[in-house]
Formats: structure tokens, C-alpha cells, sequence
């Protein structure tokens, strides 16, 4: 199982802040493939990920136990 | 008991809290930074803001600055509060403060920090005015980031 995180507007999309999906060992780039299926409303193609709370590029592997999130443009300060 | 120098809070922050953690009989100033909510940008009123964090990464991240920070003013200390919830007009969204032997320090540290804040910490904030509301991207528009990450310095994340 992946933890999938959602954050601001992807959270407001979906309806939920977390997503628990039974996947292991695919790329992020796989992961936001899959969530674009399974929740057409989102659109994930240009979002940031953090998987375990660091920042990763699309090609980074997601295993069992992970948490990816999906971090949309930060606005903090 | 020990404080955390770098926190998330869902309550108003107390700037002076802040100033006491990186206290040091040492520094020579204090600087401080105290973020808080405008009411109007860009002609557009501003009723009250919405701040989201995902609060463990955030915390990393304000570690991550304090360290790019040890790099370049080795003697400065930083501590830094940010508040996610409503917020309303002036209140406080977050507190900043540097100490270090001398001031220039203290002063580039404390900007250094908030522009990198501004970078790499998730926190979102959604702006709610009297016509709609909606959730704020990349301030600074870079966004998508060249390497599709923001910049993290060296040190980390190679």
C-alpha cells in the first residue's frame, strides 16, 4: 500500500486528503497516472512529489509502505 | 523544557516566544520577521486567508534552511513558527527571528530564510475574497521548477 497525500486545490478535488492505493515499487510519474484514471478531475501531470517528505522528480520509485504527496505550488510566508 | 525552534501552529503565534528561543548571550541582535495577513493586493480585497501545511515535511523543511543557513553565517541562530488555519486581516501568518553576533547577519539570515520559505516549504495558503475564493500558487512564478523540483541546496537531496 501507498499513502497518497493531497494537498490545497488537489485535496478540494478529490474530496479527500488521503488516498490509500495498492501499488508497489512504480514511479511517481506511474502513481500520478493512475490517480489521473481513477479521479479524472485532477490534473497532476506538472505537480511537485515528496515521497517520505522529500522532494523527488517524476522518475523516482514508490514502494510498499511509502508516502507520496502530491505537492502543488507552495504559497506559504 | 525544550522548545522546537520549528513548528507549525493552529493557534495565534506569540512573536516573542519566537525571539526567546534563539536568545544567546553571544548575539549582538535579534531579527525579527513577522509575517502577517494584507487586506488588499493588487486592487482586490482580501476578506480573511486559509493557510494548509503538511506539517511534517514543512518542519524539514524550516531544518533545511536552518542549515543552509549554518553554511553561510556559521554563528546565527533561527527559529521559525508559521500558522496555518483562518487567518484573519493583520493577523500573524509567521514569525521569523535570527540572532547572531553582529546584525548584517542577523538581517541577511532572517531574508535568506523567508525567501526560501517561500520556496520549498509546503504551505498553501487560499485567499478568500467577497467574489470567491481560490487556492494560491507559486508566488514567485517558477513553477514547473526546471528539474522539476525547487532548488534545494547543497548539503541535501543531491
Amino acid at each position: 500500500m501507498i499513502q497518497v497525500l493531497l494537498f490545497a486545490h488537489l485535496q478540494e478535488a478529490v474530496g479527500q486528503s488521503k488516498v490509500m492505493i495498492e501499488l508497489d515499487g512504480c514511479t511517481v510519474q506511474e502513481v500520478k497516472k493512475w490517480m489521473e484514471k481513477e479521479y479524472p478531475q485532477l490534473s497532476l501531470e506538472q505537480m511537485m512529489a515528496a515521497v517520505n517528505e522529500e522532494f523527488v522528480t517524476d522518475d523516482a520509485v514508490v514502494k510498499d509502505g511509502d508516502t507520496l504527496a502530491f505537492i502543488p505550488p507552495i504559497s506559504g510566508g | 523544557m525544550a522548545t522546537s525552534l520549528f513548528e507549525i501552529v493552529e493557534h495565534p503565534i506569540d512573536v516573542e516566544a519566537v525571539r526567546k528561543k534563539v536568545v544567546d548571550r553571544n548575539a549582538g541582535a535579534i531579527t525579527l520577521f513577522v509575517g502577517t495577513v494584507r487586506e488588499m493586493t493588487n486592487g482586490k480585497k482580501t476578506l480573511f486567508l486559509e493557510y494548509q501545511a503538511y506539517p511534517e515535511m514543512a518542519v524539514k523543511m524550516f531544518e533545511q534552511i536552518a542549515k543552509e543557513i549554518k553554511e553561510r553565517w556559521p554563528e546565527a541562530k533561527i527559529a521559525i513558527t508559521h500558522r496555518v488555519g483562518r487567518l484573519e486581516i493583520t493577523e500573524i501568518a509567521v514569525v521569523i527571528a535570527v540572532s547572531s553576533p553582529h546584525r548584517k547577519a542577523a538581517y541577511e539570515a532572517n531574508e535568506y530564510a523567508i525567501e526560501r520559505i517561500k520556496q520549498i516549504v509546503p504551505i498553501w495558503k487560499k485567499e478568500h475574497w467577497e467574489d470567491g475564493s481560490e487556492w494560491i500558487g507559486d508566488q514567485l512564478e517558477n513553477v514547473p521548477y526546471a528539474e522539476g523540483k525547487p532548488p534545494i541546496r547543497r548539503g541535501e537531496h543531491g
